[in-house]
Formats: C-alpha cells, sequence, structure tokens
C-alpha cells in the first residue's frame, strides 16, 4: 500500500510539473477505479479549483470533434493549454472500445493542450466518479479550460451539464435536430447553443426553431438562469467558423455564471453530487459486502426461518454497517 | 474491480491510405476486449508517441501496406525509444517474411501478416503486452 | 442510335442492321472444334440497344477486344519514359501513369511525409520538369495518355498541358483520360487533400476546362474499384460508384454544361473479384442503371452520353500471400468474369501483388492470363454469352434492386439532390461505415471457416515462404529525385513563382473563376506540386475523416 502510494504521490507530482506521461498515467488510475484512484482523486482535489469546465454535447455525427478541435485550437493559439477528456460508449457485449475522437481534434491541437479518450466501460461506479476526478487531476495539472466532449444526453452515463460550468450543446441543421434535442432534455441543460454545418439547407430554420423553443422555455418558467438566454452561434467546423464567436459565448456565459452567483451554486451543486455518488457507491459496496458475509449469512438464515422480519435484518445489518464505517 | 483492460494505439504511419485491415483489426481487438485509440491516416511518429503518452497506452499497432515499412518501421521504434516509452510496436499488413525478421531485429515486438485469423490477432497482442508487465 | 430512324423495325433487325455495319477482326468466329457460331442469341434488347444491359456495342468483342491496359509507372520520370517509349515501339497507343504516394498526396520528394515513399509504387513528379521528362520525345498528338491522380489531379493535368504546348500540341489535340474521381477517396482510397465541397469546385472547374477546350478529353472516371478493395460487396460498389456519377452529373449540370456533351465524356472503373456471377450480375446491372437514370432522370438524349463504358481490374484483395502461385487462378477467373460482363477494358493482377510490388515476370503472367481468355476460350465469339440464364437474368436484377435501395437512401439524404446526398453520406460516415460492416462480416466468415480462401484457411499444405523472388526498390531512386527538386528550386524564378502561387490563392477564394488556368501558369513557374496544393489549402482547408470504424 505504502509503495502504491509513493508512486502515486510521485507520478502526482511530476505531472502537475508538465510530465505528461505520469498524467497520462494517473488517468489510467482513476479508470480503474478503487482505492488508488481515491488516492489519486484526493491529491487532485487538493490543488484543483481553477479551471473552466466546459461540456461539450451533440449527437454522432453533429461534428462535435471537430468543433472541440477547433477550440482547442483558438485556444492554444492564444496561449492557453486547454485539456479534452473524449468520452465514447463501450461495447456492451465484450467491454472493447474503438475511441475515435482525437482524429479529428489531433491535427488542429496545439503545444500544451492534451487529449484523452475514455470509455463509458459501464462498469461498478463508472463514469460517475471517474470523470469528475480526472477534470479535478486535468485542473491540479494547470489546464484550463477542461473540455468535456460527450455524445448526447441518455447515450452514456455522464450528465455533462452536471459536471460542467458551461455547457454546449450542438446541433445540426435537417432531420428536426432542434427537435430531437428539445426530447433528448438538452434544451433545458444547454447554456450556450452551436447549429454546426451552417452552409447545409435548413441551418436557418434550425435556428429559428431553437429560439421558438428557447421562447416557449421562458414562457412555462424552465428558465430559471435569471437574465441568461443561451445564445445560438451558426458555426462550420469543417471551415473552422464560429469557434471565435463561440469561445467568446464561453467567456461571457463564465462571466455571468460569477456576475450572478450562479458559479457558486452550480460548483455546490456538483460537490453535492458527487459527494452522493461516492456516498451510494460506498454504501452500495459495503452493504453487498456484509450481505455476503459470514454475519449476513446468519441474517438471511434467521429470516428464511421466520425469525425475524426482512426490515429488521436490513436495519440490523444497517447499524453493523455504521459501526464498521465510522 | 474488473481487470485492468489494454489500451491499444492503431494508427497508420505516413501517406498510405489503405485502412481496411486496420479497421478490421480495430473492432477485433475490441471485441476481444481492448480499448482501441484509433488515429487513423496520415500519422507522424510524433503525434503517435504523444497519443500514446496521453492515452497511457499499452501497445501501438501499424498498418502498412505501401512497402515503406523497412524505413517505417524502424523510424517508430526510434521514436518510442527517445520518449522513453516501454510499449511494444506491432506492425501489420503486407510485410515479406524477411523484413520482417528484420523488423524484428530492431525491436519490433511482433509482425502480423495477411490471414492471420481474429484469435491470432488478438493473441499476439495480449501476449506482446503481457510479455513486458 | 436505330430506334428513331427505323421505328418499324424489330429490335432484333435493328440490331442485325447495326452489327452489319460493324468492321470486325479477321478471325474465325467458330468453336475449337470448328463449329460455326452467332454473333449473339438470345431475345432484346440486343447488345448495343438501350438500356445496354447486354453490351454497349452490337458486335461487341468481335470488332474489338478489350483493351489490355496494363497500369505501370516506377521510379523516376526518366525510368518510366523509357517503359513508355518501349510500349510506343511495340504497337501501343495508349499510356497509362501510376504515381507515386507522395505525387497521389499533393506532397513534393522533399517533404518529411514523403521519406520511403519516392518512386516506390509509382513515378514521382514534382514539377514541370519532372513531366517533361516522362513525355520526352513522345508525340502527345498522337497517343492517349491515362493518368491516375486524383486530389492533386488539376495540378498534374496542368503540367500535361504545359508539356504539350512546349511541343507546340494544343490542348485540343490532346486525347487521354485522368482519373480525377475524389468522391470516391472519401469513401473509400482516402488520397483526399480538401474537403469534399472545393474538391468537387476543383473537378467542376476541370470538367469546364475540357469542355471547352480540350475535346478529346475524358475529364473523370468513376471509380469502384477502391470501394470494392476497401470491403464493400458487390452491390455497395455497384451502388456506389453510380450514386458519385450521378453526383458528378448533377455537378455539371449546376455548373451550365449539357448532359449529352458531358455525360459522352465519362467512363467508369469496375473490380472483378471471384464470385464469378455476382460479377457478371453486376457488371450488366451497371449499365442498366446507368442508361436508365442518365435517360430518364437526367434527361439526356444522346444514347452515348447514357452508355456506361468501363475499365475492370481484377480483384487485387482476393489475392493472397499463402501460396500464391494460386492467385493466377484467382486472376484468370476475375478476368474471364470481366470478358463475360462486356467490359471495355482490363488490368490483370500479378499473382505476387499480396507479397510485395509485382515483378517483370509476375505482371508478363499477368498480361498472358487475359490474352488466354481473349484468344483460346471463345467467349468473345458471341456478345453477352450467359444473358438470358436464368441465374444471370436474375442476378443483374437483385444487384440492380440492392442499389436502388441505396440510391434511394441517398436521395433522401440529400433531400431529392444524389450530389447532396453523397456529401452528406461522406459527412454522416454512411459509405465508410457500410464497407467497413462489408469487411469485417467478411473477415469473420473467413474467420470462423464458414468461408474458405483455399490456401488460408483450408488446403495450407505446400506453402514455400522461402522459393519468392519478390521485387525490392532501392533507395537512389530518392536519392536521384531529392537532388533534382533541389536543383530545380535554385534555378527558378523565384519571384515569378511567388506571384503564381498567390494568384492561386486568390483564385481558389473566388468561386467565379476557374482555377485550370491559374494552375497551368503556375506550373510553368516550375511551383511545385506541393506548393500549388498549399496555394489552395489556404483557402479551401484540408480535410480529416470521421473515425468511423
Amino acid at each position: 500500500m505504502d509503495a502504491t502510494d509513493n508512486s502515486i504521490s510521485h507520478l502526482f507530482e511530476t505531472a502537475v510539473s508538465g510530465e505528461r506521461r505520469s498524467l497520462g498515467k494517473l488517468l489510467t488510475i482513476i479508470e480503474r477505479g478503487g482505492e488508488p484512484a481515491d488516492i489519486v482523486a484526493g491529491l487532485a482535489h487538493q490543488k484543483a479549483g481553477n479551471a473552466h469546465v466546459i461540456g461539450i454535447t451533440g449527437a454522432p455525427g453533429s461534428g462535435k470533434s471537430t468543433l472541440t478541435g477547433r477550440l482547442i485550437e483558438k485556444i492554444t493559439k492564444g496561449g492557453g493549454t486547454p485539456s479534452v477528456l473524449a468520452v465514447d460508449p463501450s461495447s456492451p457485449l465484450t467491454g472493447g472500445a474503438i475511441l475515435g475522437d482525437r482524429i479529428r481534434m489531433d491535427d488542429l491541437a496545439g503545444e500544451g493542450s492534451f487529449i484523452r479518450s475514455m470509455a463509458t466501460r459501464g462498469h461498478s461506479g463508472g463514469l460517475a466518479l471517474a470523470v469528475p476526478a480526472a477534470i479535478q487531476l486535468f485542473d491540479a495539472a494547470r489546464y484550463n479550460p477542461v473540455i468535456i466532449e460527450t455524445v448526447g444526453v441518455g447515450q452514456v452515463e455522464v450528465d455533462v451539464a452536471g459536471t460542467a460550468d458551461t455547457t454546449v450543446v450542438v446541433v445540426t441543421p435537417g432531420m428536426g435536430d432542434a427537435v430531437q434535442a428539445n426530447k433528448a432534455g438538452l434544451l433545458e441543460v444547454a447554456d450556450i447553443f452551436v447549429v454546426n454545418k451552417s452552409d447545409r439547407p435548413g441551418a436557418n430554420d434550425t435556428r429559428r426553431d431553437l429560439d421558438l423553443m428557447l421562447d416557449l422555455g421562458h414562457l412555462s418558467g424552465l428558465e430559471e438562469k435569471t437574465g441568461y438566454r443561451p445564445p445560438i452561434i451558426m458555426a462550420n467546423s469543417l471551415e473552422g467558423e464560429g469557434a471565435e464567436a463561440i469561445l467568446t459565448a464561453i467567456e461571457d456565459h463564465r462571466n455571468h455564471l460569477s456576475k450572478s452567483g450562479s458559479f457558486e451554486t452550480r460548483q455546490k451543486q456538483r460537490t453535492l453530487m458527487e459527494i452522493q455518488n461516492r456516498l451510494e457507491l460506498l454504501i452500495g459496496s459495503t452493504s453487498s459486502n456484509a450481505l455476503q458475509s459470514e454475519a449476513g449469512e446468519k441474517i438471511l438464515t434467521e429470516v428464511l426461518e421466520r425469525n425475524i422480519s426482512p426490515s429488521e435484518a436490513a436495519k440490523s445489518i444497517a447499524s453493523s454497517i455504521i459501526r464498521d464505517l465510522t | 474491480m474488473s481487470d485492468p483492460q489494454y489500451r491499444v494505439i492503431l494508427a497508420k504511419l505516413g501517406l498510405d491510405g489503405h485502412d481496411r485491415g486496420i479497421k478490421v483489426v480495430a473492432r477485433i481487438l475490441r471485441d476481444a476486449g481492448m480499448e482501441v485509440i484509433y488515429l487513423g491516416l496520415r500519422q507522424t511518429t510524433a503525434s503517435i508517441v504523444a497519443a500514446a503518452e496521453e492515452e497511457d497506452a499499452d501497445a501501438i499497432g501499424l498498418s502498412m501496406h505501401n512497402a515503406g515499412h523497412l524505413t517505417l518501421g524502424p523510424k517508430m521504434m526510434e521514436a518510442i525509444t527517445a520518449a522513453g516509452l516501454d510499449l511494444p510496436l506491432i506492425i501489420g499488413g503486407i510485410v515479406p517474411d524477411e523484413d520482417a525478421a528484420e523488423l524484428e531485429k530492431v525491436g519490433v515486438a511482433a509482425v502480423l501478416g495477411p490471414g492471420a485469423s481474429a484469435e491470432e490477432v488478438a493473441a499476439i497482442v495480449r501476449d506482446a503486452i503481457s510479455s513486458r508487465e | 442510335m436505330g430506334t428513331e430512324e427505323n421505328p418499324n423495325l424489330e429490335p432484333q433487325e435493328l440490331w442485325q442492321l447495326e452489327y452489319n455495319k460493324a468492321r470486325l477482326r479477321d478471325v474465325p468466329f467458330e468453336t475449337m472444334s470448328g463449329v460455326p457460331v452467332d454473333p449473339v442469341y438470345g431475345s432484346e434488347p440486343y447488345p448495343g440497344q438501350y438500356p445496354f444491359t447486354r453490351g454497349l456495342y452490337p458486335s461487341m468483342y468481335r470488332s474489338r477486344l478489350w483493351t489490355m491496359r496494363m497500369f505501370a509507372g516506377f521510379g523516376t520520370a526518366e525510368d518510366t519514359n523509357l517503359r513508355f517509349k518501349e510500349l510506343l515501339r511495340n504497337g501501343g497507343t495508349g499510356l497509362s501513369t501510376a504515381f507515386d504516394m507522395p505525387t497521389l498526396m499533393g506532397r513534393d520528394s522533399d517533404s518529411e511525409w514523403a521519406l520511403g515513399e519516392v518512386g516506390r509504387a509509382g513515378v514521382a513528379v514534382d514539377t514541370l520538369a519532372d513531366m517533361e521528362d516522362l513525355f520526352a520525345d513522345i508525340d502527345l498528338s498522337s497517343v492517349s495518355t491515362s493518368m491516375t491522380i486524383n486530389g492533386p489531379a488539376a495540378t498534374i493535368f496542368a503540367m500535361y498541358i504545359a508539356v504539350a504546348e512546349q511541343n507546340r500540341v494544343a490542348p485540343n489535340q490532346l486525347a487521354g483520360t485522368i482519373q480525377n474521381d475524389i468522391l470516391k477517396e472519401y469513401q473509400a482510397q482516402k488520397e483526399y487533400i480538401y474537403p469534399p465541397r472545393p474538391s468537387m469546385r476543383i473537378i467542376t472547374d476541370m470538367v469546364k476546362y475540357t469542355t471547352a477546350e480540350m475535346p478529346k478529353w475524358h475529364p473523370i472516371s468513376i471509380s469502384g474499384y477502391h470501394i470494392r478493395e476497401a470491403g464493400s460487396t458487390a452491390a455497395q460498389e455497384l451502388a456506389f460508384t453510380l450514386a458519385n456519377g450521378f453526383a458528378y452529373v448533377e455537378a455539371a449540370i449546376d455548373a451550365g454544361q449539357n448532359v449529352d456533351e458531358f455525360g459522352r465524356r465519362l467512363s467508369f472503373f469496375f473490380n472483378s473479384h471471384s464470385d464469378f456471377f455476382e460479377e457478371i450480375g453486376k457488371f450488366r446491372a451497371a449499365r442498366r442503371i446507368w442508361a436508365r437514370w442518365m435517360k430518364e432522370r437526367y434527361g439526356a438524349t444522346d444514347e452515348r452520353a447514357m452508355m456506361c463504358r468501363f475499365h475492370t481490374q481484377t480483384a487485387g484483395v482476393s489475392l493472397t500471400a499463402q501460396q500464391p502461385e494460386n492467385n493466377i487462378a484467382r486472376v484468370g477467373i476475375q478476368a474471364l468474369a470481366a470478358a463475360l460482363g462486356g467490359t471495355q477494358s482490363l488490368h490483370t493482377d500479378s499473382f505476387d501483388e499480396a507479397l510485395a510490388l509485382p515483378t517483370e515476370d509476375a505482371a508478363r503472367i499477368a498480361l498472358r492470363t487475359q490474352q488466354i481468355v481473349a484468344h483460346e476460350t471463345g467467349v468473345t465469339n458471341v456478345a453477352d454469352p450467359l444473358g438470358g440464364a436464368p441465374y444471370v437474368e436474375w442476378m443483374t436484377d437483385e444487384m440492380e434492386r440492392q442499389a436502388e435501395e441505396i440510391f434511394a437512401h441517398l436521395d433522401d439524404l440529400g433531400s431529392g439532390s444524389m450530389l447532396e446526398g453523397t456529401f452528406a453520406g461522406i459527412e454522416n460516415g454512411y459509405f465508410v461505415g457500410e464497407i467497413a460492416d462489408a469487411a469485417y462480416r467478411f473477415e469473420r466468415e473467413v474467420n470462423s471457416g464458414q468461408r474458405i480462401i483455399v490456401g488460408v484457411n483450408d488446403f495450407t499444405e505446400g506453402d514455400n515462404p522461402e522459393d519468392r523472388n519478390l521485387l525490392r526498390i532501392g533507395a537512389e531512386t530518392e536519392e536521384y529525385q531529392l537532388k533534382r527538386l533541389q536543383n530545380i528550386k535554385t534555378d527558378r524564378n523565384q519571384d515569378q513563382v511567388d506571384e503564381a502561387l498567390t494568384a492561386i490563392t486568390e483564385t481558389a477564394s473566388d468561386p467565379t473563376r476557374n482555377l485550370m488556368p491559374t494552375i497551368i501558369d503556375a506550373v510553368k513557374t516550375y511551383a511545385t506540386e506541393e506548393e500549388i496544393a498549399n496555394a489552395m489549402e489556404k483557402v479551401f482547408g484540408t480535410y480529416v475523416e470521421r473515425a468511423i470504424v
């Protein structure tokens, strides 16, 4: 344990001082989960708190990877050090994955950026823990902004909006994309809309649809963002058009967050959610351990012999868990 | 916790655009439970090394169909060594047997010939990785 | 042809009229045993009759065998020039040029990307000087030249025009074909430079230029070969290729070109794989679909604009590294399918291509293979000899049905435009996804033993790897070419080059202007292929495909 501790803190120190390979290895540790991951997350937590976290989401084929590439191109040219966590689903059958988002970013990524692909995997705890920890690790290593790129809500187990300060939703013209976005709940989480592939027929219709839905959203009281209306930006990521405008919109949103005090609210919410996720996982795994233990078996027999009720059994196990944890 | 999952970088180095084989290999490795980071076409040794670092890859796989393997294979090997990366390089594609021997001499972990079965492909990659651990 | 002039004649009589006009080869049209055979059997539509299912010409191979076009190019331009001159001395009239990988990708020999690839899979062309060497002492007004290049096609084409001009041959005397099929690059071969739309602009400029200045030139050869090699099914090869053809037709119509004018100068390039009847059905369906669409959807009235003329190459991907001699049999069967499918020209692969670049011996055997099909088998005596056979007709219909399904999908994607549908299919990964799925399915079938590949997953005894004699290309070509390029860069007038390159960038940013004249001006200053590519890239950007695995 000590050896692991030491090597982790060594990796952490070197990662924070700019060693990319150490950062790569720490991200793997986070992905694998368990005690070592908790140690990394703990170290990162102490140093994090500076980076602006941007979520970029959209359906497969919406061009969000290229768009992300365009953003990091601009950011690095301006001397920034962006990092990207590109999340893609794993195969539910084999747990394997083909992660291809780098392709459209690599060419554009300048010196000083860092891209990491992550598969959803879908095993215990999954990304609910890994993603926030990875963000904090990037943050601790002084990458700013930290961008998380995923396919739309519902398709993977990452709640982008819950993790990001600013959520950018990418839609494309045609095929009722705006309507789909509405159905998928993206309208409610978007801080910025991007209509990508704006040279395609129907781009203006999509823009109008979004505008209309935002109006309706106002009427129904969905909008809690006091005085903030998500801007709709027309972009063409292949040509690189719109990247500047998106960055400006992100900056505007950030200013809005700090002025309105929503920044703290969001951070609080996010932290609360992380604690809750960790708590649930902790309780979940401890209780299943307890159930499988010898004591658990004994209690099960008691219930089966109708000496105690299931409810009494649960309470008894719970109190022994609490004793063990504290 | 589940087993550590192997992460393999697959790329085409240089101008060669034949990507049928590498895409099939990507699926074979995925179906064998590995995570494939697919870099696609027109990569340089520098872009592959950078991706291997950031992705903390366990292996690099290159596919070559343009008779450039004797130039590009050793060049990739040099870049891996220069970066101090300790991971196996596996080359697939059209590589004559005597060239395969040549490549293995400069440190290429394995050469996959045409016609290798899915099981062979996955096993070669897995063995190349586990023999380093 | 026929119908309008002779409305009262039956199709059989019309065919007979046309057949009688045809000049025939001076050989006996009888079996090996001396039994005379008819020029065609079965029923209408006869060969040469719309929709050309049974062949483009009434007498087919009785008049003219398919062209045995062997694609070649290696080393420096001078090496290839010697090979060309030898071909011409031996009575050849067509030159077919293969370029090396850097040239195909718009990169110069001194680019870091070119390392290890210069002169390897074809000839290296960096500047006009290389093109001058390539065609030195060849009368360009009397040969037909085929150039297989796509991404930087306009630049190579401009160099060809400039070399001709130096030799006082005007553009309107030049005959030949440039592949210039950029759509399939995004779908399969991946030798693109710019994104699809700017690439299409360059092609449209070339089409306009050739229509106005070069009546004997074929500005696009629409190629399914690479789509199939990348792993597609036969029907996908057929459908994607013809759909690309429709896209070019729509782009040309949009640019104000006349469909009868333009349609006549299109040609196709297909793969011939090992499933004999499927291939034959595919070739027959290709002619029928193309004719119908050109007539019904695009309003062509000239039958020549409805004809799907095609070149065929045997399937490189079917060749095995194990027991490579077996490949000779595969190529023979594939060549036979192409002949029975009515191809206009044919390249047969060398048996050693799964191992390395072909040796001269292997290339000769490949040529002999198609000569055996042409001269010994008797299949050239009768047009469409399999027409009317229930299985062959069913297969032809089935290929057409599958293709039409794909067309409907693309038409839908493009909201009634095949051009937009094709762009959308490229952007959303439809083509590469379908191809990758088909390739993977095939590999799994081979892997599970469900599909037998002789010498690979069954009948594997008898492979002798040590006996192989493979072609090796040395590093001398690369050194020579680098020195040559260096000298040209030192000798040329840099101000002129810079000015010409600026003019290209300006023209590129104005879609109403034609790029061809500016590119021709630029190659004359000895600006390099890569410099010209970069000058356009400033406006057009580059293309990186989505990862569809």
